[in-house]
């Protein structure tokens, strides 16, 4: 590591899911020099596991507009999202759709030719009237299909893929703006610095901080570790969407389509209790409230199983051939991974983590900012993110379905014009980079290669998922999150320790998983933190001794910051960008 | 490359997009990462090379693949 090779780009990318191939094709298509750098082949990225589909007010099948779109978005976030940043994506959602169609996304059709289009949980008409057709979908291979679709226009754009590389830290100058990140190429462990007028973060979310998760072992939220380490603030990272029915012991995801087909969910003594929590909707209520309902029958000790730990999703009343025609997947991951045949014995299910609301902060712009004398829009320059790994904010405190492939592809496109514009602005040459640049890298992987006597990875981590999982779940208790304070800073400690045995270069998965590790950890401290100090409830944030959304204390963004673990607020953004603020009220479905 | 390197390759070409690839394949090092062979580790490559959707289709026995060479593997995988 003595001559660090340095490599120049207009742009670059970290992160070759859906919003990093959407900006990545505004920026080639531009004729910028662009290079996206993923841990995986691009069509591997988690958005392949995205099925539901892609919301847009395209009104094929039945009326619908933005403003419907909006007000679901705003009410579905708890109004903790910024109504600026809410109807810039919905405004810009028809648009995007119809650009992925002319990419060869293979939507599914009407019979005119239309876009198909399906209703989705949350998505009504007429300001929350009644449900709407808004989901656009591949059948259930959404995702699958938009990666394909846009790394095909990518490879037509001349982008650059540094496949299985993995960006370590960011690198900044004295004054704050970021110059491009470290990155290391796994089939040799050689690490270069990938420098840019422009860096985008597009690394998707980090669900692995739990122990029941939906999330593939990707994602393990690199962009926030690397963000947390240069000083930037990680925004309202107490908000998780727990999804109601994962695998109990594998997180795998059952669809909310099972309970649409007939399933109940039932409790240790065969009561179908959402009856209960939502009389209307009984088990197809929201996500976030099947999973508190789930949490209490837990937690008032009518879980089934040895250790009263999970709930149970029965089909056994469906016709066989239902479950076999409509539901063959299901039937599959439930004999794979929960060692039952849904047509004889219900499926363990728990409430599992899903989605990441917050991330690194942005405008809808994809700009990254952050807070400084008083104002708290202020751009850091060179710096942008889109997709998961972001907070535009549009989720708030709670995501609706399909607006999460919305997000990638209208934050990942605004970020890629920002960058477009940003680095046309700039000198043609590229600044000098400073002689510590590479300092960081050297000293994580220096301390990593002569660590004796540390922390096994392995434990580590899932000492830190349990924290996580015990600590910080659906429901949230007072003592419990101050204890899980003290107890993630115990697992801190011992990540910052982590030994592997395994000293070779080529693809060393141990090393790399130290280093995705280090990411991790700062994900869970914001998390753990930032939900120790919000003292109500909104959207995902669910605490016992706070029941009730309390807007005159808290209808703020939380701001983590690594240093001191320090936190700070901001304003929602309440004003939309051209229509009337859409007022505060209950949310109830 | 070593054996060591190019188990190590495929372990990484094991991480997927998708959880339930992933803890099948974390399943499969377990049992067979020690023991396996360098054809088993070719046909594992091979096997890798799929996508996402079409692999777990494979593993989960919704659709076979027309080459016997691959079958052993494939079997291994869906046993896991």
């Amino acid at each position: 590591m003595n001559q660090i090779t340095i490599r120049k780009f207009d742009a670059i990318i970290v992160g070759a899911g859906g919003a990093g191939l959407r900006a990545a094709i505004q920026l080639s298509e531009s004729g910028l020099k662009t290079a996206v750098i993923s841990k995986v082949f691009p069509t591997r990225s988690h958005t392949v596991a995205a099925q539901g589909g892609v919301a847009a007010s395209l009104g094929n099948s039945e009326e619908d507009s933005w403003q419907w779109h909006m007000y679901d978005t705003v009410k579905g976030s708890d109004w903790l999202g910024d109504q600026d940043a809410i109807e810039f994506m919905c405004r810009k959602a028809n648009e995007v759709v119809v650009e992925l169609e002319h990419y060869g996304m293979p939507f599914d059709r009407l019979d005119n030719g239309k876009i198909y289009q399906r209703p989705f949980g949350g998505h009504m008409s007429n300001f929350g009237e009644k449900p709407v057709r808004r989901a656009c979908a591949a059948a259930d291979r959404t995702g699958h299909a938009m990666l394909h679709a846009m790394y095909q226009r990518n490879v037509k754009a001349n982008t650059q893929f540094f496949v299985e590389w993995m960006a370590l830290d960011m690198i900044r100058a004295a004054d704050g703006q970021v110059l491009g990140v470290t990155a290391m190429e796994m089939e040799t462990g050689e690490v270069v610095m990938f420098q840019a007028k422009a860096t985008l973060f597009a690394t998707g979310g980090a669900g692995r901080i739990y122990y029941s998760s939906t999330n593939a072992f990707i994602n393990t939220g690199d962009g926030l570790g690397m963000a947390a380490r240069a000083g930037i603030p990680l925004e309202d990272m107490e908000f998780w969407q727990f999804h109601p029915t994962g695998v109990a012991g594998a997180g795998v995801l059952i669809t909310e389509g099972v309970r649409g087909e007939g399933g109940i969910l039932r409790n240790s003594t065969g009561e179908r209790f959402m009856e209960r929590y939502a009389p209307n909707a009984k088990d197809l209520a929201s996500r976030d409230v099947v999973s508190r309902a789930m949490a209490t029958e837990i937690k008032e000790g009518r879980g089934c199983g040895p250790n009263k730990d999970y709930l149970l999703l029965d089909l056994t009343h469906l016709d066989p051939k239902t479950i076999m025609q409509r539901l063959p997947g299901i039937r599959d991951i439930s004999i794979q991974f929960a060692g039952s045949d849904p047509i004889k014995e219900p499926i363990p299910v728990v409430p599992t983590a899903h989605y990441m609301m917050g991330g690194i902060p942005t405008n809808y712009h994809g700009q990254v900012v952050v807070s400084q004398d008083g104002r708290h829009d202020v751009v850091v320059p060179g710096f942008y993110a889109a997709g998961e790994c972001a907070c535009a904010s549009v989720h708030g405190a709670n995501r609706l379905g399909t607006n999460s492939l919305l997000d990638l592809l209208v934050f990942g496109k605004s970020a890629g014009e920002a960058m477009v514009l940003d680095i046309k602005a700039m000198p043609a040459a590229h600044r000098e980079l400073a002689q510590d640049a590479f300092d960081q890298t050297r000293a994580r992987l220096a301390r990593l290669e002569s660590q004796k006597n540390g922390a096994n990875v392995h434990e580590t981590g899932l000492a830190m998922r349990r924290v996580m999982q015990d600590h910080c779940g659906v429901f949230r208790f007072p003592d419990m999150l101050s204890q899980g304070v003290a107890k993630i800073l115990e697992v801190e400690a011992q990540v910052r320790i982590t030994e592997v045995k395994d000293k070779s270069q080529v693809f060393n998965t141990a090393r790399l998983e130290a280093l995705e590790l280090d990411n991790l950890i700062e994900v869970a401290k914001a998390t753990m933190v930032s939900a120790e100090a919000r003292r109500e409830s909104r959207g995902a944030q669910a605490r016992e001794d706070y029941p009730g959304r309390d807007d005159v204390n808290w209808l703020k963004h939380t701001l983590w910051h690594r240093e001191g673990s320090r936190l700070e607020y901001k304003p929602v953004q309440m004003k939309p960008l051209s229509v009337d603020s859409i007022e505060l009220k209950t949310r109830v479905y | 490359m070593t054996r060591a390197a190019l188990l190590n390759r495929l372990r990484w070409h094991s991480r997927r997009g998708l959880l339930e690839l992933d803890l099948v394949l974390e399943r499969f090092w377990l049992r067979h990462g020690e023991t396996m062979s360098l054809d088993q580790a070719a046909a594992l490559e091979q096997v890798l090379e799929l996508e996402e959707s079409d692999l777990w289709d494979v593993i989960s026995g919704r659709r076979n693949i027309d080459l016997p060479s691959l079958q052993p593997m494939i079997e291994l995988l869906r046993e896991v």
